[in-house]
């Protein structure tokens, strides 16, 4: 699957795709309509698993399609629902917070750019772009990584077994009440 | 009941019987019960009854006609969907009687709601209830005012969508012609025989005046 | 003349399972144009075929339940009523397309197509046949759960822009379904990559086809586990279809038709169809991972019909499972769906797996038979029981009448 099916300079896709990607939290980020913002999220996330795919990470690309449109997407979606009610449009585009916010945003912006312009990946010359294996990617997971996943499995479960005992607090019937 | 035993034995149970369904119903008539209208039709009840038709005598629908636009049945329609003018001019009828005669006789199809009122209340079995259902027109308006010309049915056709009510009905007119005739025979022979005993009047002995119907 | 040539000697490999019948005609066109056309003769069969499939399955449908309703079903149009769909296809396209006035004209527009898409999608990764299949991706399975969890999002954006409370409903019915169901459609997926070690659905397939001296060939349907997996895997493809008896988004009796509620004509129509193409990936899936995809039932049959022959058959039987069981069973309530899916399809799901494991592990073929059927029929009938709605009813409260 080199450079998809149309023979298209790469870097016009790469182009494309970030300028859908940057369109779209933009967006997410200006929109009064929470339900408006949380859609465009999932645009942005789509856009990000088509630049994984592009960039030859298909197991990344995918997952993200799979996690972030098909889970965390619903999920937040449920949450809008669930809470505020969807369709109501917000105050201010600003949050009462939004200084702490823009510097946050700042801070991690320079993590960011730290980290990819020390990586070895970007100062070696020789890239090696070989797609790894999902095969690959599982044995890695399940001998090097296999504490951290183990961790985050562990964490997941204790939040998931939380949120049942959250939902499952309801009010007790009366005596009289028998079911 | 038989305890369900397994989870899911319900539903294989299910299953199979939805599948006697489907193949019985290429085997077996009583599980394929439609009938498909426009080219079947099953024989219509004894008592159908759907739109009523007026019953002519002979072969002049308007001559034959038994109606004497009496408008009992237009009074007693319950939604007064009957519509009845008298003619100026007579006609007889079965029994050689003069009679009213209707000049128009509409009735709303949209608005007739196949009671069999208006033949119960008619002395002159002149309307009865036609079996004909495929009713539908094009025109909602005038289409579905019927008049008299199309209302007008033979006798014979009653005999044949209602047989043994179409013989009763004969029988007694016939009956009552019958009895109408002797009489005038009867009525006749007095009459002759009052000529004979008593001398006629005189000024006028040849021509008799015709009895009075 | 050459691409035409090349075009007819592709479609006589294609359809003879001769390796790579892309290639005569792409080597009939100029270099340029290659990665396009291959991307095309990819595609063109799916739309075509995949959508006829459709119509002839929505009339084949409702005669198959007339005939199990002691009825004779749509027989009017065309020889014996199978022009059916090209009247329901007319009167749809001409149908006025209504869109409410309070609903989200955009996001209510994109809804159908971000269903579809994703749908025809699944396509791209089903081999077919032996040589036939649109994308042979390494991650191919992977690929059709990440693409299809999409159209869950559709599905919501089409209750939701609807602006209808019925439609919102039936959204948020159908979202909590397929989401919950996912989960077991996933795991039951996962025993068989288990056992092959691998997410491409080629080699999925390609592992199932029979050893030249046997009798029957290896599907994984003919295992234990492999056919616990398959049971489950079709029931929560059924659920994540909105079929019947899970239809529960569009129960008519409540919330009218759920999440298509506001939809008409030809809108209306692509939900028809990306339901029913849903259906058709599952179940081809369904195909590839447990009913040796497109191979023969038996190692002497295997080279009787050209290998795509075998796949659609086998679709054909599955559409037609699914008919019947819409014939038959009735909606459930949403406590019950939810409840098969947490207490039963997922512990199920869960053992299916361990029975691979086992299945892997065990050396002796008696052995492994004997584990793997105790540990998932014992299971069975534990659950069975458990879960078997109990007989003793208490006195009838009611909460909030009086
Ligand atoms: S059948 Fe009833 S409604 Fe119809 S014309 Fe006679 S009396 Fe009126
Ligand atoms: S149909 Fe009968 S009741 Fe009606 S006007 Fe004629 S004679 Fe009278």
């Amino acid at each position: 699957m080199e450079g998809g099916f149309i023979a298209m300079p790469t870097d016009v896709i790469l182009w494309i795709l970030g300028g859908l990607i940057l369109i779209s939290a933009v967006m997410s980020l200006a929109l009064r309509n929470l339900i408006h913002c949380a859609l465009f999220l999932m645009v942005c996330f789509l856009g990000l698993a088509g630049l994984y795919l592009h960039l030859n990470a298909v197991f990344s690309g995918l997952v993200q399609a799979l996690v972030y449109v098909g889970a965390v997407g619903i999920i937040l979606i449920f949450a809008i629902l669930l809470t505020e009610g969807g369709g109501t449009e917000t105050g201010s585009h600003l949050g009462s917070q939004w200084r702490t916010g823009i510097g946050l945003a700042v801070l991690l912006a320079f993590a960011l750019l730290g980290a990819v312009s020390n990586s070895p990946q970007t100062t070696q010359a020789a890239r090696h772009t070989e797609e790894p294996t999902v095969r690959e990617i599982g044995l890695k997971l399940m001998t090097d990584y296999l504490l951290p996943l183990q961790t985050i499995g562990l964490l997941l479960t204790a939040a998931a077994i939380g949120a049942v005992v959250l939902a499952m607090q309801e009010p007790k019937p009366r005596k009289d009440e028998t079911p | 009941m038989v305890p369900r035993v397994i989870l899911g034995g319900g539903i294989v149970k299910g299953m199979i019987e939805t599948a006697r369904n489907f193949v019985g119903s290429y085997t077996d008539a009583s599980r394929l019960t439609t009938v498909e209208y426009p080219e079947q039709r099953i024989p219509l009840h004894a008592n159908a009854r759907q739109f009523p038709f007026l019953v002519f005598d002979g072969t002049d629908p308007m001559a034959g006609l038994r109606c004497v636009a009496c408008q009992i049945c237009e009074k007693e329609c319950p939604p007064q969907c009957i519509y009845i003018i008298k003619d100026s001019v007579k006609k007889p009828d079965y029994l050689g009687k003069m009679q009213m005669q209707p000049k128009v006789f509409d009735i709303d199809l949209s608005v007739c709601m196949s009671c069999q009122i208006c033949v119960e209340v008619c002395p002159f079995d002149a309307i009865k209830m036609d079996t004909e259902f495929e009713l539908s027109n094009d025109d909602r308006f005038a289409g579905l005012l019927v008049n008299k010309h199309q209302l007008a049915k033979p006798n014979s056709h009653f005999a044949r969508i209602h047989p043994a009510e179409a013989a009763e009905v004969d029988g007694r007119l016939a009956a009552e012609k019958a009895k109408a005739e002797a009489k005038a025979r009867a009525d006749a022979e007095a009459k002759a025989k009052a000529a004979a005993t008593s001398p006629p009047p005189a000024g006028n002995p040849s021509s008799s005046p015709p009895p009075k119907s | 003349m050459e691409p035409l040539k090349g075009l007819l000697s592709t479609l006589w490999k294609a359809l003879t399972d001769q390796p790579d019948p892309k290639a005569p005609f792409l080597e009939s066109i100029p270099e340029d144009y290659r990665s396009l056309a291959s991307a095309v003769l990819s595609v063109a069969p799916i739309l075509m075929v995949f959508p006829l499939l459709f119509a002839l399955t929505t009339v084949l449908e409702r005669k198959g339940l007339g005939r199990i309703q002691n009825r004779l079903g749509p027989n009017r149009v065309g020889p014996a009523g199978f022009l059916q769909f090209a009247a329901d296809g007319l009167k749809t396209l001409t149908k006025e397309d209504v869109v409410p006035r309070a609903a989200d004209r955009v996001v209510h527009f994109l809804a159908p197509i971000a269903l579809v898409i994703p749908v025809l999608l699944t396509f791209a990764v089903l081999p077919f046949g032996r040589n036939l299949a649109p994308i042979d991706l390494d991650a191919g399975l992977l690929f059709f759960f990440a693409v299809s969890s999409a159209t869950e999002l559709a599905v919501f954006m089409a209750g939701w822009a609807s602006r209808n409370k019925y439609s919102l409903l039936g959204a948020l019915r159908a979202v909590a379904q397929m989401v919950s169901y996912e989960i077991p459609l996933v795991l039951a997926a996962l025993s068989v990559v288990m056992i092959t070690g691998t997410l491409s659905l080629s080699a999925i397939a390609a592992a199932q086809s029979p050893t030249p001296g046997s009798f029957l060939a290896p599907w994984y349907v003919f295992t234990p586990w492999g056919l616990m997996g398959f049971l489950l895997f079709m029931i929560a493809a059924c659920a994540e279809a909105n079929r019947s008896p899970f239809d529960l988004p569009e129960g008519e009796s409540e919330i009218i038709a759920g999440y298509y509620l506001e939809y008409s004509g030809f809108k209306f129509a692509l939900f028809f169809l990306g339901e029913y193409l849903g259906l058709f990936a599952s179940s081809g899936l369904a195909i590839t991972l447990f009913l040796g995809g497109w191979n023969a039932p038996f190692a002497f049959m295997q080279g009787w019909l050209p290998s795509w022959v075998w796949f659609f058959a086998k679709l054909a039987t599955l559409i037609a499972v699914f008919i019947w069981i819409r014939g038959t069973l009735p909606r459930v309530r949403m406590d019950q769906l939810m409840g098969l899916a947490w207490k039963f399809m997922i512990p199920m799901t869960l053992l299916t797996l361990v029975a691979a494991g086992l299945w892997h592990r065990l050396p002796s073929a008696p052995l492994r038979w004997v584990a793997c059927t105790a540990l998932l029929a014992g299971a069975f009938l534990v659950l069975g029981r458990v879960l078997m709605p109990r007989t003793r009813h208490g006195r009838r409260v009611y909460r909030y009448a009086d």
